[in-house]
Order: structure tokens, then C-alpha cells, then sequence
């Protein structure tokens, strides 16, 4: 036996390993005996808060997880939803936080990595992958080196593997200085009928190690990512795994031919945790032990011991059930792909998790304990404080509204993006429809000749962290209601969502207060907007010194184009268009940009959303979309009202005239009320669409027209669309050329 | 005409390709892996874009010395049309079709956007359904398109209208010398460019102007003529 696995087990050496005194108790009673070194590394990964979701279980639970298309919902690699003609969409986001702010680069490719690799697994090929950032405030020391390594990981990984990037978001804020947010999402499309999932069956059967070989990158990864940040950060590197989007391409390749053969019972990606996880969990799901000969593992490192190879978070390795017959069919076809293929172990019928290594038993655990009986907390939590209202009239008019639409343009969380995803393949595979920069991305369904089918799918990420903080049950409500509103305005029916939680320390009642009640909106948003969680993932934690970064619920969703002629975009308004609006004149200047940009502060509450007035509105936009007659749509979101109009200016390189007159244009102009959207058509069509509204209950305004070189809204802008482009344009690539004195004069 | 698309491990713009000499040529390409060594019955061969063998060493380098290479080199010789776009311009310039080297973008960073490409030559055998002068939109998406080649051969090239297209002022996204965003070797039958036409063929993809590209090599006029 290797000497490491008689490492004594101490007070410290458990509690290294993030393992709590009376979790450790359990562990005694389930292991029936002392653990070795090798198995106290297992239960580790296997309980720790990033692989158990012990802390948030017990509320993720009580999320809306079905309905008429969801096919597989939350526990599986990602979340299968039916989109008709056979076919399905598989997707899920992901966090990569921890590992991304220790080195950039690596953690935010991996986590594109792991993300693809969990849609692939299942035998979908990825059509679409978004990515959801925030970063600390632009005058952090580190900001804008954390920002160029992820941008750059992420594009250096999903442009090399292939998969176009189609959306997602940027923010800064000073909470996320310790602690940045990498949310990776991903989505492909299966036929419905070879879709293939993690639940191991049969006994005797050979369990196959397929891909790259395993190193001692990444080994811990999953029970560092399960604790907060102190000062011994950079003693931290070696937990982060190394990608190869090279090896991820091939093994994508080599996994859609291998599951064509019929030699898959089931498979399942390593990500966190690795071999053990990804082990447990196909044993535990299908009632099955696992025997693992680690001697038969491939390596690229010398004389690693059974922890580390345990424990190892090497990157684009899967493991799978193999049907016996097929096996040398399956080996032909990795042998082609250059990737490793090897029987390291088989099921068994006795529920142990067993591991040999140099013909030792290193390991010998029960196996469904390991994988469903890990510690579940009710955390206690306190009812977060709420604001009291803001009324337009509390709120300072700084009286020019020039400068003010032009400092929230021009702002870091508001200007042009495009800095970030030309650094993307936003093309490849030909199928998009819709890049970033419009409310979502669009890729068309094609024919297996790779036609056309006039069909497509829509994607969106989406949330308001400062209203989230102001009011985590209205934040989280809005996240949903906004990505709703994005796919609506491009004319997709929303189907289904994939939410990304990422939170403080959960051990903190104030922490756990916010998650419960964000999950609470979050819940109730997709129930009323019939969105149901099909995947998702709890990032806890986020937390450096103490400081907690502001509640990051991420959503993501996916709607379904039924007719690509008729879709939206932000960009198609012709000179002499009517714009309309859809909804109400606004008054709710609470966490508005307006607030924060020109006045320096952030207070009152988040505009409230109405769920039924959301889904009220939202239908009747995609119905009016649905007529072929909207030349344009573009939804209300940060900044109000004046912001989406000189979005849609700058998008079409057009000039608009609106009428407006309110007692309180600050507000009415930058106000952030919820469901609401601009629409341009043709002179021609408005009294039909006008009548259209009234039918339909919904409220809206006639605001102007379309044209010249200007936005003018009433007495109050009167800007050019060529002065509005330099100021929106401008700070992305400004901040980042932008280098400090000290690396300058190296 | 038959085409075929040479596949390499970490080729990626491979399915573009292909798509678009389907849907362009009528006919589904043959697709060659890297380690044959025979080149089916073929009029054109498609070198694709993507990353092979993850540009580990150098983009290009290690694809450039799979076996198939010599197979396509041996064709080129005999006049067999050879196209090679984005990580296909870089392995034909490695393996020394085509003059000139392709080094890291000026940015050091990945660019994906449109640019405009104005058609140089429309003299070859690739740009005849171009007008000379014409100005194209064109996307890009590589980190390794800044064209270099010392002042003796940028001369031949320049003066033997070896350069095809060349970016439109103003939208140089790489650094590339001289604009260069696509050259043909000396005889004409060999095409590397940096731009992606595949990529833009039908009107989904907000524009048609990539596909006389196709036209011209498989001879699609003559062939609907005939």
C-alpha cells in the first residue's frame, strides 16, 4: 500500500478537507471504521458544499422543475427540453468563479470546458454557448487583468472547440473585487431518441476511462471552490484545473461517434471531482457498486498516489458504461481521435465504491451513502431588510438630461460590448441568426443536410444583482421576468431556464436570508411564466475577508422560433417608422443606473414586477411579431426608456423624434419600470396594431418616429446618433488598452 | 466539379465548408481524414478552418506534416485547384503552396467581425464572378491572420497580382502587410485567405457575397450552361 493512504487521520487533516466535526461522526459511523487518507479525500469530495449542494437543497427543491416540454429536468449532466420534430435542446450554466479569479485564463476556459462537456455527455452537439461575467470595480487593481484572461480563456477555449458564443453579460461592481463571477452556459441539440444519461445498469459490466490522461491539476478544486477566500489566495493555483479545447474537440467528436455504435449503457463527464464523482454518481443512481483499478488509469504523470488520482480535476475525461460486445468498435474509433480508451474497473452488485491501486484496496465506501446521503442543512436565515419607496419627487433632477443619457450610455455596465465578444466566434457552424448586442442570441434548427428548417432557438442571460440586493424576492423575480422579456422581444416563446446561484457564505443568516428569498422570486417568475428550471448550479462562498459579493442569481433561457422570417431584432427600423411603446410611462427611479451613474447613489427599492402584466404583455409583443409587421423590438431594461431608445438609434444608425412631456422627466426618461417594450412598424400598420393593443388589454403609447440623425425626445435630448455612438463606444476599449504606470514602463 | 474537404483532429470550420459547397455545388463533398494517404477523384480541395492539432507549435505546423499534405501538394502540382481558408491558408502556407507566413494578430488578441474586402485580382480561377475593385463585406475569426512575408517575395506577389483580396481601408483587423487577406500561388491554382465565405453564402447570414467565391472555383455558370 502506497504510504500516503496511512497518512494518520487528525483533527487538522479533516479539517483541511472543509469537513465539519459532526459530518465527520457520520462519515465514522458510515465508513464503520477509521477512513484511510485515500477515502477521508473521497467523502470530502463528495460532501462538499460545490458537489452536495447541502446548504441549498433543501430549497432547490422547491423550485418548478416541469411541464409539458421538459424532458429530463434537474440531477442529470444539463436539462433536456422537447422542441419539436424529434428533437431536443439540452443546456445548463455553470459557475467557474473560484478558480477564475486565482488564474483567469485557465478557470474561465475550463469552465467553457466543463460546461460543453456536460451537454456532449448526453449526446447533444452544442449549437450555442453564453457567458455571464462580473467583474469588481474598473478601478481595482486587478480588474482589468481578470477581465483580459477570462475573455481571452473563454474565446481561446469555445472559439478552438468550435461552438458559437451568443450572448451573455458584463458587469462591474466594487462587491465582485475579491470575488469574480464566471458563469458559463452551453446548449446543443439531440434527436430524442439517443439521448444518453449517467444512471449506470447492469452488473459485470466494464466501466471505461475515455479522453485526455489525468494529471495533479485541479486535485481539491471542488472543496476549494466550497470556501471562501482569505489571504493565502495564491497558495491556491495548483487547485485549478488546465484546459485543452484541442482534446475537448475530439473527444466531442469521438463521444457523438462512439454513442452512434450503440456501446454506450451510460456515460458521464469528470468535472468536479473527477474520477470519484463522476464514479459514485453512476453507481449510486443506478443501484450498482463500482470497482476502479486505478493501475489501469492513464497518466501523464509519474508515481501519483490514489488520492491524487482520485481527487484530480484533469479536464476532458469522461467515464462509461460499456456494452461488452462493442468493445473493440469503441476503442477503434478513440484510437482515431488520438484520446485514451481503457477498462479501468467494472459495476458490481454489492453498492461498495471499491478502489485498487498497486493491488491494494485503497478504498471500500457504500456507495449510496456516499453519493445521497451527504449532510443536508436547514440554514438559518433572516428576512432580508427592504427599502423604503423613492418617489420621483425625492429624487434629484440634475435637469440635463443630455449629459445624463450620456454618462449611463458611456458607463462600464451600459456601453458597447463589443470589445469583449469580437474576441468570440460568434459565426461559426453558420447558424446564427442573432450575435450579442441584441436582447438575445439566435441560432436557426437545421435538417440533417444542415438546411435550413425555418425554425430556431433563442438565448438569453440575465440578471439585476443590484436590485437582487435591494430586494432578493424582487431581484429574483425580475432576473426571470428580464431573460422572459429578451426572448420575447425577438419573438421566441420562452421555454425553459437554467439558473446559475451564485452567494456569500451560506453559514451567514443574512447570506442564506437572501438565497432563500431570491429562490423564492425566482420560483414564482418561472411558474408564471411557465419557464421551468431544467438545470442549474449553487456557487456559495463568494466571499473574500468577509465580504460578500452582491446575490448573482443568473438566469439563462431558451426560447423556441417557430418562423425565422418573421423574427425580430433590434436592428430593421426604416426612416419614417412609427414607435410605439408598450407599456407605461415611467416613475421608478429606485437602483436605477440614473441613481447610481449620475447621482452617485444606490437606494430604494427595485421596480416590482407584475407577473401577470409581464406575461400579458409579452404575449401580445410575440403575437404582434408573429404578423410579420414589426420592423423592430427592442425591451426596456437598465436605463430606462431614453437608453433603449438610443440603443435602437445606434443599432439601426438612425435618428428618432419622440413626444414627451411628464411633470417628472427624470423619471419618466431613466426610470426602470418593469414589462415593457419599443416597437417600430410602418406608418401603414400602426392603427391595426393600435387596435391590437386595445384588444388585447394592453397598454401602450405612440411615442414618434423613426429618422434623421438625431434621437430628440420632446424638449428634454436632442443628441446625434454619431455623438451617442462615440460615447458608447468608447470606455471598453479605452479601460483596457489603458495600462498602468508600472506595467508601461517595464 | 467534385470537391473535397481534408479533415484534421481540431478542424472546426469543416461542417461550414461542407455546407457550403453542398448547397452551392449541389453535391456533398468527399471528406478526406488527415491520415490517408490518396486523394479521392477531385477538381477542388478544401482546406478548412479551425484549429488543428489545437495550433499547438505553430497554427498550421503540425497539420502541414500529415500524410495527406503530401498528397494535396502533389495535386496542386498538377494543377488541381486548392483553397485553404482561415487554419487552411495557414497550413497551405506552412507546408509551402503558398508564399508568406501567418503570425499572431497586431491586437495579440482573437477577432471575430465583419470586415470589407476589396477584390484585387479577378483574374484567378477563384474571383473571375468578382469585378476587379469590387469592395465585399467579408466575416473573420482567427487569432493567427497577420500576413507577413519579407520585402523580396511581398514584391513577386505584388507584381505577379498574386494578391487576391486585400482589406478595405479602415478595417484591417490583424496587421497583416500590404491589407494582404488572401493570395494565390504563382500559377493561380492554389487560394489561402483569412476571411471566412463560407460563412457567408445565404441571406441568414446577412448577405450572399462569399458564394461567387464557390462559383468560380467549381465553375458553377459553365456548369449551368452546359
Amino acid at each position: 500500500m502506497t504510504v500516503e493512504n496511512q497518512r494518520p487521520i487528525t483533527v487538522e487533516l479533516v479539517d483541511e478537507h472543509g469537513i465539519k466535526p459532526d459530518e465527520y461522526e457520520r462519515i465514522l459511523q458510515l465508513t464503520g471504521r477509521e477512513p484511510s487518507y485515500t477515502e477521508l479525500g473521497i467523502w470530502s469530495a463528495m460532501w462538499n458544499e460545490h458537489c452536495s449542494y447541502k446548504s441549498s437543497k433543501k430549497w432547490l427543491k422547491t423550485l418548478p422543475t416541469t411541464g409539458p416540454r421538459v424532458i429530463c429536468g434537474p440531477g442529470e449532466n444539463a436539462g433536456v427540453v422537447d422542441i419539436g420534430n424529434g428533437e431536443a435542446v439540452i443546456f445548463k450554466m455553470e459557475s467557474h468563479n473560484h478558480p477564475s479569479y486565482i488564474e483567469p485564463y485557465q478557470g474561465a476556459a475550463t469552465g467553457v470546458g466543463g460546461i460543453l462537456r456536460d451537454v456532449f455527455t448526453m449526446g447533444a452537439r452544442p449549437i450555442a454557448a453564453m457567458n455571464a461575467l462580473r467583474f469588481g470595480s474598473p478601478d481595482h487593481p486587478k480588474t482589468r487583468h481578470l477581465v483580459s484572461g477570462v475573455v481571452a480563456g473563454i474565446g481561446g477555449y469555445g472559439n478552438s472547440f468550435g461552438v458559437p458564443t451568443v450572448g451573455g453579460e458584463v458587469n462591474f461592481h466594487s462587491r465582485y473585487n475579491g470575488n469574480i463571477l464566471v458563469n458559463a452556459f452551453a446548449a446543443g441539440i439531440a434527436k430524442q431518441d439517443s439521448i444518453f444519461y449517467s444512471e449506470a445498469k447492469g452488473v459485470g459490466l466494464p466501466i471505461v476511462y475515455l479522453g485526455a490522461k489525468t494529471g495533479r491539476d485541479g486535485v481539491g478544486g471542488a472543496t476549494m471552490a466550497s470556501a471562501e477566500f482569505g489571504e493565502d489566495i495564491e497558495e491556491k493555483r495548483p487547485t485549478v484545473q488546465v484546459g485543452d479545447p484541442f482534446t475537448e474537440k475530439c473527444l466531442l467528436e469521438a463521444c457523438l461517434e462512439l454513442m452512434q455504435t450503440g456501446a454506450v449503457i451510460s456515460i458521464q463527464d469528470m468535472g468536479a471531482a473527477g474520477l470519484t464523482c463522476s464514479a459514485v454518481e453512476m453507481g449510486a443512481k443506478g443501484d450498482l457498486g463500482v470497482e476502479l483499478d486505478l493501475d489501469r488509469v492513464p497518466v501523464r504523470e509519474e508515481n501519483m498516489t490514489a488520492y491524487e488520482m482520485m481527487l484530480s480535476e484533469s479536464q476532458e475525461r469522461m467515464l462509461m458504461v460499456l456494452e461488452p460486445t462493442k468493445e473493440k468498435e469503441a476503442e477503434a474509433i478513440f484510437v482515431k481521435w488520438g484520446l485514451d480508451f481503457a477498462v479501468v474497473g467494472k459495476t458490481t452488485d454489492d453498492l461498495r465504491f471499491r478502489v485498487l491501486h498497486q493491488g491494494e484496496e485503497v478504498a471500500n465506501l457504500p456507495i449510496k451513502e456516499l453519493g445521497d446521503e451527504a449532510p443536508e442543512y436547514d440554514r438559518p436565515y433572516i428576512e432580508p431588510g427592504r427599502h423604503s419607496g423613492l418617489e420621483p419627487s425625492d429624487v434629484e433632477d440634475t435637469g440635463d438630461y443630455n449629459a445624463a443619457l450620456l454618462k449611463i450610455l458611456g458607463s462600464p455596465d451600459m456601453c458597447s460590448r463589443a470589445w469583449v465578444w469580437e474576441q468570440y466566434d460568434t459565426l461559426i457552424q453558420s447558424n446564427s441568426l442573432q450575435i450579442p448586442g441584441g436582447d438575445a442570441g439566435v441560432i436557426r434548427l437545421t435538417d440533417e443536410n444542415g438546411d435550413p428548417t425555418g425554425r430556431a432557438l433563442a438565448f438569453t442571460s440575465d440578471v439585476t444583482p443590484r436590485y437582487v440586493e435591494a430586494d432578493p424576492f424582487e431581484g429574483g423575480k425580475q432576473a426571470v421576468a428580464e431573460c422572459f422579456r429578451n426572448l420575447c422581444a425577438v419573438g421566441a416563446e420562452p421555454l425553459a431556464t437554467t439558473d446559475n446561484l451564485n452567494f456569500g457564505n451560506p453559514e451567514k443568516p443574512e447570506i442564506m436570508g437572501q438565497f432563500v428569498f431570491a429562490i423564492n422570486g425566482i420560483g414564482e417568475a418561472v411558474s408564471s411564466l411557465s419557464m421551468p428550471i431544467v438545470s442549474g448550479n449553487v456557487s456559495l462562498y463568494n466571499e473574500t475577508n468577509g465580504q460578500a459579493i452582491l446575490p448573482t442569481p443568473t438566469i439563462a433561457a431558451v426560447g423556441l422560433i417557430e418562423e425565422t422570417d418573421k423574427m425580430a431584432k433590434v436592428l430593421g427600423a426604416n426612416e419614417g417608422d412609427v414607435v410605439f411603446l408598450i407599456g407605461t410611462e415611467a416613475n421608478h427611479l429606485g437602483q436605477s443606473l440614473y441613481l447610481r451613474e449620475c447621482l452617485g447613489i444606490e437606494d430604494g427599492p427595485p421596480p416590482p414586477v407584475d407577473l401577470m402584466t409581464e406575461r400579458m404583455r409579452g404575449e401580445f409583443v410575440r403575437a404582434a411579431i408573429g404578423s410579420g409587421e414589426i420592423t423592430s423590438c427592442h425591451d426596456v431594461s437598465d436605463g430606462g426608456l431614453a437608453i433603449a431608445l438610443a440603443e435602437m438609434c445606434l443599432a439601426n444608425n438612425l435618428g428618432m423624434t419622440i413626444d414627451l412631456a411628464s411633470e417628472t422627466p427624470h423619471a419618466s426618461l431613466f426610470g426602470e419600470d418593469q414589462s415593457r417594450y419599443i416597437m417600430t412598424m410602418q406608418e401603414s400598420y400602426a392603427n391595426m396594431f393600435a387596435a391590437n393593443a386595445e384588444g388585447s388589454g394592453v397598454f401602450f403609447s405612440r411615442l414618434g418616429t423613426v429618422g434623421g440623425d438625431s434621437l430628440t425626445i420632446g424638449k428634454y435630448v436632442s443628441l446625434s446618433v454619431q455623438e451617442m455612438r462615440a460615447t458608447h463606444e468608447a470606455w471598453f476599449p479605452e479601460y483596457m488598452e489603458r495600462r498602468p504606470a508600472v506595467e508601461a514602463a517595464q | 466539379m467534385k470537391a473535397c474537404v481534408i479533415q484534421f483532429p481540431g478542424s472546426n470550420r469543416d461542417r461550414d465548408m461542407i455546407s457550403a459547397l453542398h448547397k452551392i455545388g449541389g453535391e456533398k463533398p468527399d471528406l478526406v481524414w488527415h491520415t490517408d494517404t490518396q486523394l479521392p477523384p477531385t477538381d477542388l480541395v478544401v482546406v478548412p478552418g479551425g484549429f488543428s492539432y489545437g495550433d499547438y507549435l505553430r497554427s498550421g505546423a503540425i497539420a502541414a506534416r500529415s500524410p495527406i499534405m503530401n498528397e494535396v501538394c502533389k495535386a496542386a502540382e498538377n494543377g488541381v485547384r486548392v483553397m485553404g481558408v482561415c487554419n487552411g491558408f495557414q497550413i497551405l502556407t506552412e507546408v509551402g503552396l503558398l508564399p508568406g507566413a501567418l503570425m499572431r494578430n497586431a491586437g495579440l488578441r482573437f477577432v471575430c467581425k465583419s470586415v470589407m474586402l476589396k477584390v484585387e485580382n479577378a483574374d484567378t480561377a477563384f474571383t473571375r464572378l468578382y469585378s476587379a475593385g469590387e469592395t465585399i463585406p467579408c466575416p473573420v475569426a482567427h487569432h493567427d491572420g497577420n500576413y507577413f512575408a519579407d520585402s523580396e517575395t511581398l514584391k513577386q506577389i505584388e507584381d505577379n497580382g498574386q494578391v487576391v483580396f486585400r482589406y478595405a481601408e479602415g478595417t484591417n483587423p490583424n496587421g497583416s502587410i500590404n491589407d494582404i487577406a488572401g493570395i494565390v500561388n504563382k500559377q493561380g491554382n492554389v487560394l489561402g485567405m483569412m476571411p471566412h465565405p463560407e460563412n457567408l453564402i445565404e441571406s441568414d447570414h446577412g448577405g450572399e457575397n462569399g458564394r461567387l467565391l464557390f462559383e468560380s472555383a467549381m465553375e458553377i455558370a459553365e456548369a449551368r450552361a452546359a
